[in-house]
């Protein structure tokens, strides 16, 4: 739905911003070379180094400060491995390096989702349809109520409920997210249709559980407990980390969801309109960005998917000058401004009318 | 034939602890990523699973040309003379995969030795050319191929190559001699001029030596009083007294000298003692089938209709960016799975049937419609 206050652009205005945003794209992708390739390679052996740092200080989790530290630096390795290499090796935004580690369509992740699920659920579905009503299935996950545009029921009461659930336990919600459970008790289809998917998630929980819910805890002897409690930590502050950077990605005040009706016969322009407009960015400093895995670039992330993510920041001060010129909001604020807009969202819808 | 003294990187892990690393408690501690990942923050060739070579010696034998040595990490099992690896090096930030024949004796234990002249288009023989040197670390792949001497040795063997095609035959040369090889062995190499001639200064000593071997060398672009000039003819192997009828051939070289073999072999119907390795990017010609159809990337959801082209090539203009190697049809890094239709490989001429399969992207182009998982 778009507010009154949306502008709109001609086909001929969206044309040619389209084919300014294509001149970027082409810029970078003339530009890929040791440079990016030097830089997850670095990502990667940060994150490589704290994994083996937050194990190694969880086997002495009987010395709380280690304890602590262990929490820490397995907590970073997980948001590292998920949000600033996971995610963005998954988009393909390293295909063309053409090593076989850091392939799209290879890559795994330390996450209980398989990450074939989530090259279609998100690669696919998300990123095509972006805030689109009924396709976009990243609209409220199947559980929440995220736009006026979706009927309410008194289901939805629950709305703030379902959200902090959904927080706690992301990366089970993330797992689930491909298999389309809302669509299942709707009728709609049938887990049996489902089956392999369900094995797959089946297989990954249970390596996922094995690591660090068994085995890690296990070697470690009498502090099993403590290794166990660590680990769940680190895998909570991962989720919670993980849900607030995404829900301010999409859900802050001003970003604008869509019908199906307004988005057929979009052209290439357009796509790029929708983009910009349902999308919003997150500002704060370096560390912050490498950290949400440069979806605190939400709206160069959505725009050009597959460039490599450290490279948003470059980016944006071109497509803030683009859309200054073409009248179009840029949306961007604190995490603290936006996440604050995405929790009074979310409490708003759980009425009837949006109203608090 | 370890050198001694030297600093030892590749040291075989030992091998209770390479059981303690292989074991499934590791990797399942280690997954998603696999014990390897972690293995490299220690090393960067420490590697279970990925064969890595480092340099050790590099020297010039012409002005463009590099011949390096390089010493496997462990789990290299040796190779046969006449094979080849895939090198795989970085370049801006790409990995680039390229075969390349052993020219070492199969004696060589522990390290193997390559040569690469530099192509004026080849981005990877003109880095090698300019920047390798010892320590440096590349991806090196088991030694492959069936360009090889039979275990039985034949009792005539012709051996003939041209330019950079010298290497294989040149392993084989060097095996033949270090086992004393008796029967003979005729060695006809045609290079631009004798400054172009890699291995030069071996082969003169290896005919001084064995006087079963007889050395040819051929100046194409260089007449010299009692030498063979120009490219080769039946003029040729008559003035060389090689009974070509009745020796086991291995030619590896130039396209104009291979063909040239295969015909005049065909002719004279002894096809059965030739053997061939060619290093070369395919060249067809579009047939009139197959300029028609659509190819579905089933994965990503593109469709393009098919310009008859080789598929890699017809992927990555979609916008796509297939995993790819040595882009000729030898290292399958490219092979992916056909879920439907036809292809016509390029190399062999060969039409696929329609049923699902593993094809090589790069030398194969469509026939009719076909949909890749790609």
């Amino acid at each position: 739905m778009y507010y009154a206050t949306t502008p709109r652009l001609s086909k001929e205005q969206a044309d040619a911003f389209g084919r300014e945003l294509d001149a970027i794209r082409r810029h970078v992708l003339a530009d890929l070379g040791e440079r990016d390739a030097d830089y997850i390679r670095d990502v990667i052996r940060a994150q490589r180094r704290l994994e083996v740092t937050g194990r190694g200080l969880l086997f002495f989790s009987f010395i709380p400060p280690a304890w602590l530290g262990g929490v820490a630096a397995l907590s970073l390795s997980k948001i590292l491995d998920n949000m600033e290499i996971g995610h963005n090796v998954m988009h393909g935004q390293y295909d063309w390096m053409n090593d076989p580690e850091l392939n799209g369509r290879r890559f795994e992740w330390d996450n209980a989702c398989p990450a074939d699920h989530w090259r279609h659920s998100h690669n696919y579905l998300h990123h095509t349809y972006t805030n689109v009503v009924g396709k976009d299935r990243d609209v409220g996950y199947g559980v929440l109520r995220m736009s006026e545009d979706q009927p309410w029921n008194l289901y939805y009461l629950g709305n703030p409920l379902y959200a902090a659930l959904l927080a706690i336990f992301f990366q089970y919600g993330v797992a689930l997210h491909d298999l389309e459970l809302d669509r299942v008790i709707a009728g709609e289809t049938t887990l049996d249709e489902k089956r392999d998917q369900l094995r797959a998630i089946g297989h990954k929980v249970g390596r996922q559980t094995l690591k660090d819910y068994v085995l890690f805890p296990l070697l470690s002897g009498p502090s099993a407990p403590l290794v166990l409690a660590g680990n769940a930590s680190a895998n909570l502050v991962r989720n919670l980390w993980a849900f607030t950077t995404i829900f301010c990605g999409h859900f802050p005040d001003g970003t604008v969801q869509f019908t199906e009706e307004e988005t057929t016969e979009e052209t290439h322009g357009q796509w790029y309109y929708r983009q910009l407009l349902g999308s919003a960015d997150l500002t704060g400093g370096k560390l912050f960005h490498i950290l949400s895995g440069n979806l605190s670039h939400q709206i160069e992330h959505h725009l050009f998917p597959d460039l490599p993510s450290h490279r948003y920041a470059e980016i944006a001060v071109e497509v803030r000058e683009i859309c200054r010129r073409y009248g179009l909001p840029y949306n961007a604020g604190p995490l603290r401004k936006q996440f604050g807009s995405v929790v009074r969202k979310i409490a708003r819808l759980a009425l009837p009318k949006g109203e608090a | 034939m370890m050198l001694p003294g030297l600093p030892t990187p590749l040291a075989p892990l030992r091998s209770p602890a390479r059981r303690l690393l292989r074991s499934g408690l590791l990797e399942a501690l280690a997954a998603p990523h696999g014990i390897d990942r972690y293995l490299e923050l220690v090393h960067p060739t420490r590697s279970l699973r990925d064969p890595l070579a480092e340099l050790i010696a590099v020297r010039r034998q012409t002005v463009d040309s590099v011949t390096m040595t390089l010493r496997p990490s462990d789990g290299w099992h040796g190779f046969r003379a006449g094979q080849f690896i895939r090198l795989t090096i970085e370049i801006a930030g790409v990995l680039e995969t390229r075969c390349y024949s052993l020219a070492c004796g199969e004696q060589a234990d522990g390290q193997v030795e390559i040569t690469v002249k530099a192509h004026p288009a080849g981005k990877v023989s003109r880095y090698l050319n300019e920047h390798a040197r010892p320590g440096m670390v590349v991806g090196m792949s088991a030694a492959d191929g069936d360009f090889v001497l039979p275990r039985e040795r034949p009792e005539r063997l012709l051996l003939i190559s041209s330019g950079s095609g010298i290497t294989p035959v040149m392993s084989m040369l060097r095996t033949l001699c270090a086992e004393d090889h008796g029967g003979t062995v005729t060695f006809l190499h045609y290079a631009r001029t004798g400054e172009d001639v890699v291995y030069r200064r071996e082969l003169a000593a290896i005919a001084a030596r064995h006087p079963n071997v007889r050395i040819v060398l051929v100046h194409t672009r260089e007449a010299t009083a009692g030498r063979l000039a120009g490219h080769i003819s039946r003029a040729h192997l008559r003035r060389i007294g090689a009974d070509h009828r009745r020796a086991h051939t291995y030619v590896c070289g130039a396209p104009g000298l291979i063909a040239w073999v295969r015909a005049t072999w065909a002719e004279d119907g002894i096809e059965q003692l030739l053997h061939v390795e060619s290093f070369l990017p395919p060249s067809f010609t579009l047939g009139d089938a197959g300029a028609e159809g659509s190819v579905d990337f089933a994965r990503s959801g593109e469709r393009v209709l098919s310009d008859g082209g080789l598929l890699l090539e017809q992927a990555e203009r979609a916008g796509l960016c297939p995993q790819f190697g040595c882009r000729m049809g030898i290292c399958r890094i490219c092979t992916c799975r056909k879920t439907a239709g036809s292809v016509r490989n390029v190399l062999s001429g060969e039409i696929s049937g329609a049923e699902e399969e593993d094809i090589q992207i790069c030398v194969s182009v469509p026939v009719g419609d076909v949909e890749l998982a790609l």
